[in-house]
């Protein structure tokens, strides 16, 4: 049974990708999946020998064809998006591609082409297979692209034999969070223990409580502040997360990320590096990440 | 530049998370005081009120279209769930399915529904926040938790920009529609990253979006000791000027663990920050009179 454990955060810069790489060094079969699409970093870690590049389909957006135009001005009166200027010109970046004018335009003078809004890879890595993407500048569709990569890092998965799927997610809560979220066997939620850390962590834990998901808890750099690590805890408790462990803030995970490498890599005695691995420990033990893959309703998100 | 006022719109965006635009925007009100407007428009994860501690004065709720059917009227003629490009309707028999969190609000079913079986209903997105943080106008998108679409309420909490004040705009990380939508008809990206391998590639696409909207735009190194060089060589390769430079201070991130800023913490910071605001005015204004 192919488990798949998605990192988020909610907040972003927690450290959700310098953990990520860490954890692709302590898992045994495993493939990894980089979900922030947006702004995807886990290739930089990473290292990844692309093996097989795909163009990425997203949506269409709307073309007056100029000689065909009378300038009728139903298609202004038509867009709900102000997408279309006096004269006619469509602006790509407010098109949000409903198609309303092109099938209502009395002419027939606007086209539909479907766009390419980003690539998606299949690469080898030096800790196994991983399946990435780029989302083209300010497109849309991000949320369509992580359930592909997610999807296809199921397939490939399946194909090589794999039985866990590391899935690096992206911050926020909105479209491409609630596709990296839906179906995973658990999360693990990264949070630093700041007033903002603990403020997003909640608005992501109430997301994925809708999706029934299992919730882990690691806090990073949480000498920064130990009453907010306490605080965070308890919420996490509260909301029958289980807490993985704590990690203290150390300039190592930079060095590792300039060196390419991950903090187990790059500074395998460090006080982070022995942190991460007993936190791994925790993780590969806890009773939502059973070999079984089933979902133990005791431990989702409350 | 908003004509003959001379107040600007600042958007701060970054590419990356956590990099500290929030730190940015929240320490720029607060030190040019009078006239300034706030706007978090990280409506996902809003952040800005943290550290502003703003009096709230006013939620209101921000919804967007979707159909509502009239079943009694509705002749199961499907044009609604023809022209729908995002599958929010669906025709079963004679019954009109509707799935809300599919639509997107361009109303062409309710335009082309020829029995009038289709009225406007309503998604709940969010709220906007109004408020005040001493002489700091404050405004705040809060999305709904569970609502996938944060463009519409980016937009919503943009109608505050006010013509005679300078308005902040605390933007969303990443490169996609809601950064656009957060910095879409500004007068300056103020961007802000960490010189790191990861700051420095989400920097590069920022960039890039930048480009696409062609807005003047400057740099933030935040915990700029704290990393190598390539993020300052590849500014210089771009003509991205550094407008400020925040070193790492434990004690700056230790009250930022606990919701202080930095101009409450070290007041002599506030010079240094009206400075960066004059240095933005001096390179928009460049750039307007280039044009």
């Amino acid at each position: 049974m192919i488990r798949e454990l998605v990192i988020v955060s909610g907040k972003g810069g927690t450290g959700k990708t310098s953990i990520t790489g860490a954890f692709a060094s302590l898992g045994k079969n495993t493939l990894l999946c980089d979900a922030d699409v947006d702004a995807a970093d886990l290739h930089l870690l990473m290292a990844p020998e692309v093996q097989c590049r795909s163009a990425f389909m997203g949506g269409s957006l709307a073309e007056i064809r100029r000689d065909d135009c009378s300038q009728c001005g139903r298609c202004r009166e038509l867009c709900r998006f102000d997408a279309i200027s006096e004269d006619y010109i469509i602006d790509s970046l407010s098109c949000e591609g409903c198609g309303v004018c092109v099938d209502l335009c009395p002419e027939g003078a606007i086209d539909f082409p479907i766009q390419q809004c980003g690539e998606w890879f299949i690469s080898d890595t030096r800790f196994g297979p991983m399946v990435h993407a780029r989302l083209g500048i300010a497109q849309e569709n991000s949320g369509k692209l992580v359930s592909l990569i997610r999807q296809e890092s199921m397939t490939l998965a399946e194909q090589k034999g794999c039985d866990l799927i590391l899935t690096d997610g992206p911050p926020g809560i909105g479209c491409p969070v609630i596709a990296s979220i839906g179906g995973a066997t658990a999360l693990v939620i990264v949070v630093e223990p700041t007033v903002s850390g603990l403020h997003d962590m909640q608005r992501v834990a109430e997301l994925a409580a809708h999706f029934k998901v299992p919730g882990l808890v690691c806090i990073n750099k949480f000498d920064l502040n130990e009453e907010m690590t306490r605080q965070i805890e308890e919420y996490a408790v509260k909301r029958n997360m289980q807490l993985l462990g704590r990690i203290p803030f150390d300039p190592l995970f930079i060095k590792a990320m300039i060196a390419g490498k991950n903090i187990l890599e790059h500074a395998p005695e460090s006080q982070a590096a022995k942190a991460v691995i007993d936190i791994w420990k925790k993780l590969v033990s806890s009773p939502s990440m059973n070999a079984m893959g089933i979902k133990d309703l005791s431990q989702v998100i409350q | 530049m908003k004509q003959g006022t001379g107040k600007m719109i600042i958007s701060i965006a970054s590419g990356k998370g956590g990099t500290g635009k929030t730190t940015v925007a929240t320490n720029m009100a607060l030190s040019l005081g009078a006239d300034v407007t706030l706007l978090d428009c990280d409506v996902e994860e809003p952040n800005a009120h943290l550290f502003l501690h703003p009096t709230i004065t006013a939620q209101t709720p921000v919804s967007t279209f979707i159909p509502e059917i009239d079943e009694e009227l509705c002749t199961g003629c499907k044009k609604c769930a023809e022209i729908c490009r995002f599958s929010a309707l669906a025709v079963v028999g004679q019954k009109v399915l509707i799935f809300p969190e599919l639509c997107h609000s361009c109303e062409g079913c309710m335009e082309v529904c020829e029995d009038g079986a289709i009225s406007p209903g309503q998604r709940d997105l969010g709220v906007l926040e109004s408020g005040n943080a001493g002489p700091v106008n404050f405004f705040s998108g809060r999305l709904r938790v569970g609502e996938a679409m944060s463009p519409p309420l980016i937009r919503k909490v943009r109608t505050k920009e006010n013509e005679s004040r300078t308005t902040i705009i605390d933007a969303p990380p990443g490169t996609s529609c809601p950064v656009i939508a957060a910095m879409k008809g500004a007068d300056f990206v103020l961007m802000v990253t960490e010189p790191t391998p990861f700051g420095l590639h989400d920097l590069r696409l920022a960039v890039e979006a930048v480009k696409v909207l062609g807005i003047p735009s400057g740099l933030v190194i935040n915990r700029s000791d704290m990393g190598d060089d390539s993020v300052r060589t590849y500014a210089a390769s771009e003509g991205l000027e550094v407008l400020m430079e925040i070193p790492f201070d434990r004690k700056i991130a230790e009250a930022y663990s606990q919701g202080i800023t930095i101009v409450e913490k070290f007041p002599e910071w506030a010079e240094k920050f009206r400075s960066l605001y004059h240095r933005i005015e001096e390179v928009a204004g460049a750039k307007e009179t280039a044009e």
